[in-house]
């Protein structure tokens, strides 16, 4: 019988709150009845032979977990016989898989079934199949014996993490419980531990993101040694061939200046429609609106902002463009008799006024929130001198909050400069550089999706080129939302 | 215009202050937040050209009363007026009447000096702006003048009429606000505590600009501070838990009021 990780971890929160209990009980009774002679409450002395107690313990488990696995593998994988080991890194971990499947049919075999085994009157295949332990080869003979072995130092190994993880947990209780007394400052201690939990959040955080970019220019220079900079950065031509494989000659094209432009249009036509509407909107809702209406009004706007925008897409493929190009084979024809549609249903439009729609909430519950923020005191000076409502707005409440709706403005504009799904649906995929906004025109993300779309390997420089675009889109993104943030607070400082 | 002369003023002073006549009439107000009634049928009269002072303990309603004076009580949601109000015969609560004309008449300085986040020139110039009073520059350029001379602030600011008002110091940010409200040429001035953020001196300068005010204004004001109530007012209101205490000469007011509970206040018995 095996303790699995996951009861150790129990029993040592069970031990844990025991230390707590323990350690709260003990302050008290160190205290004689009188709170005030501790340094600090009893809570914290439990709260701190909790920790002395878990903490430990849990770090030891995880690494014991990672750590075990590797070296009994390691430890296998060097009783491996001479002609496995010969055959090169592939089949010896081939050969690895296959034990420790052996090993894991192996402990649902009964002593009869296993003396079988071993005195060679049953077949290792079909004694595993029959427990429902499928097996990609027959099996030799070999393989039992590491399995054993296998099973052997996991079992083992179970044991002694267990025993050694207990020990520690225990010691760490008897450590905090017999170090409890009255000036001992337990508060200060828990509140050192609470600050190196928060550190390591938000480092965690921090490191990811990093991490990312790091993985992505990593990649992206791999790009840059077959392609370079300047024609990337500048080439008006998007054409990435896939080439056969071999041939080196024909590695295409990668201008990244038609889905720059692409994006930047397929952005500003959303904008066009987001920001009035969505500004619009917030002006009502934060200076015109009476309570119940705000209450029902702003959170189904903001429902608006929680929906995927892969449904977006849907809608846009299956409504809107649909709708726009009928619409506009209608006009055409009352216009001219020629019924022929001169918008496309894949059109920069389409994914334009899409987006637009996805991008409204965003608008809206921004400013909302920076109008909102405009001191009453301004708007009771003007209504007070007999401006009207909207004079009020447009000449005192919109000025002071111009700067901060600005930045609510860039950061929504760098959500649409990064959204995808609802131009990879609505936008089409032809790169090129045009002005026509009823013809269809692609964007940076499309790209990405459509590059990496497939069964593929990252060595070519069509797949890699992805990485070098996510990196721009990266650095243009960022750009904005700095800049945003930086308005923004600066906004938030002159009134305070 | 009702611009008296000075020596109509100093007439009118001479006499009773019982004979100058009403500027604004209200009778029977009360006012409620809700269900929460804050007012209680409110007899007050505000005579012209003549600083009128609103005492009383915290939450007393003083400023309730003061803002119904303009309707300012009309951006808050839940408020209701009931009784009568009156500005030169003008019921001010008529429905026909215009809110935007009204405000115009009768201004306000608030509590916190409140400067827009715009110029100087542009603050004082944004009444008449908005009403339309001025139609060239140098029509605008004049009334911002004389309204900053008005509240004493044209000396100090003169050179920098085009730097943000925000960046006055709090005595001249308030000044600025009094220009403001000035510009629009109004008959009453309503000021809530129009001095409680400010420093002596700065307090000193405003209380000056009131006293001086008057001979073109009626003023209604606010204050915590009975000696302010004494230097500038000539009429003093008193109120206590949303009633109407006591409304008397500022003199007979601070050395023989007729109401215990006015002596008890004036002496710093509660409040
Ligand atoms: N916006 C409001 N909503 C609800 N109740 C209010 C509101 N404004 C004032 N009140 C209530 O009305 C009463 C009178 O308030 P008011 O502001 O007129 O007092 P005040 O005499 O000006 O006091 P202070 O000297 O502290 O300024 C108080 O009880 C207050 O709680
Ligand atoms: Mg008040």
């Amino acid at each position: 019988m095996s303790m699995n990780t996951s009861l150790i971890l129990l029993l040592i929160l069970i031990i844990g709150f025991a230390a707590y209990l323990a350690g709260r009980s003990r302050a008290l009774a160190t205290s004689n009845g009188k709170l005030s002679v501790l340094h600090s409450l009893p809570g914290y002395h439990g709260t701190y032979a909790a920790i002395c107690t878990i903490v430990p313990a849990v770090i030891v488990l995880a690494v014991w977990a990672v750590a075990a696995p590797a070296y009994i593998d390691s430890s296998v994988r060097g009783a491996l016989p001479e002609t496995v080991l010969s055959q090169g890194a592939a089949t010896t971990e081939l050969a690895l898989g296959q034990v420790k499947s052996v090993a894991n049919g192996l402990t649902l075999l009964d002593d009869a079934e296993l003396a079988a085994l071993e005195n060679g009157s049953a077949n290792l295949r079909d004694a595993l199949a029959a427990k429902g332990v499928p097996l990609a080869g027959d099996g030799e003979a070999y393989m039992v014996k590491a399995a054993t072995h296998f099973n052997a130092m996991t079992s083992t190994s179970r044991i002694v993490m267990a025993a050694v993880v207990f020990l520690i947990a225990v010691a760490g209780a008897v450590f905090a419980l017999r170090g409890i007394s009255a000036p001992f400052r337990a508060r200060n201690q828990v509140e050192r531990v609470m600050l190196w939990t928060l550190m390591l959040a938000s480092s965690i955080a921090i490191l990811t993101t990093i991490g990312i970019v790091g993985s992505m220019l990593s990649e992206a220079i791999r790009f840059f040694n077959s392609v370079s900079p300047v024609s990337f950065f500048f080439g008006t031509v998007w054409d990435p061939r896939f080439a056969a494989a071999g041939s080196e000659a024909t590695q295409g094209q990668f201008g990244l200046l038609p889905l720059l432009s692409g994006t930047l249009y397929i952005a500003f036509v959303a904008m066009l429609f987001a920001v009035p509407i969505g500004l619009f909107a917030a002006i009502y809702m934060s200076e015109y609106a009476r309570p119940a209406v705000r209450s029902i009004a702003k959170p189904l706007l903001e429902i608006l902002a929680g929906i995927p925008t892969i449904v977006y897409g849907f809608f846009a493929l299956v409504t809107v463009g649909p709708f726009l190009r009928d619409i506009s084979a209608q006009m055409n024809g009352l216009i001219t008799g020629n019924y022929v549609s001169f918008i496309q249903a894949q059109s920069v439009l389409t994914a334009g006024i899409v987006m637009g729609i996805m991008l409204i909430p965003f608008v809206s519950s921004l400013s909302d929130d920076i109008i909102t923020q405009v001191p009453r005191a301004l708007r009771d000076g003007s209504l007070g001198l007999g401006a009207t409502r909207s004079e009020t707005i447009k000449k005192v409440v919109l000025p002071a909050a111009l700067p901060g709706i600005v930045g609510a403005l860039l950061l929504t504009a760098s959500r649409a400069v990064g959204e995808t799904m609802i131009v990879v649906l609505a936008a089409g995929v032809a790169a090129r550089m045009q002005l026509n906004p009823f013809e269809a025109m692609t964007t940076v993300t499309v790209k990405i999706v459509n590059q990496l779309t497939g069964d593929l390997e990252f060595n070519s420089p069509q797949t890699l080129v992805a990485f070098a675009l996510g990196i721009t889109l990266f650095c243009i993104t960022l750009c904005l939302n700095i800049y945003a943030l930086y308005i923004v607070r600066k906004y938030r400082e002159q009134y305070e | 215009m009702n611009m008296m002369s000075e020596a109509a003023v100093e007439k009118a002073l001479d006499r009773k202050m019982n004979a100058v006549p009403f500027k604004m009439i209200g009778k029977d107000v009360s006012v409620y937040y809700g269900e929460k009634r804050a007012l209680f049928d409110v007899n007050l009269n505000v005579r012209e050209n003549t600083v009128t002072a609103l005492i009383g303990p915290s939450g007393c309603g003083k400023s309730t009363f003061l803002r119904t004076l303009n309707r300012m009580n009309d951006t808050i949601d839940n408020c209701r007026v009931t009784g009568k109000i009156t500005l030169d015969e003008d019921d001010i609560y008529d429905p026909n009447i215009d809110v935007v004309e009204l405000r115009a008449r009768v201004g306000m300085v608030f509590q916190k000096p409140n400067p827009f986040p715009k110029s100087i020139y542009e603050n004082v110039s944004y009444g008449p702006r908005i009403h339309g009073l001025a139609r060239s520059k140098a029509d605008f350029d004049q009334i911002v003048e004389q309204s900053l001379q008005k509240a004493g602030l044209w000396n100090e600011v003169k050179d920098r009429l085009h730097e943000p008002g925000t960046g006055l110091s709090g005595g001249q940010q308030q000044r600025l606000c009094i220009a403001r409200a000035v510009a629009v040429s109004p008959e009453v001035i309503l000021m809530d505590e129009p001095c409680s953020a400010l420093d002596p001196i700065a307090t000193a300068k405003v209380e000056e600009l009131i006293h001086e005010l008057r001979a073109n204004f009626t003023i209604v004001i606010v204050t915590h501070s009975m000696q302010q109530a004494a230097r500038v007012s000539q009429r003093t209101a008193m109120f206590h838990l949303g009633n109407l205490v006591e409304e008397n000469d500022t003199d007979k007011m601070f050395t023989n009021p007729d109401d215990q509970r006015t002596q008890d206040y004036i002496m710093g018995r509660f409040g």
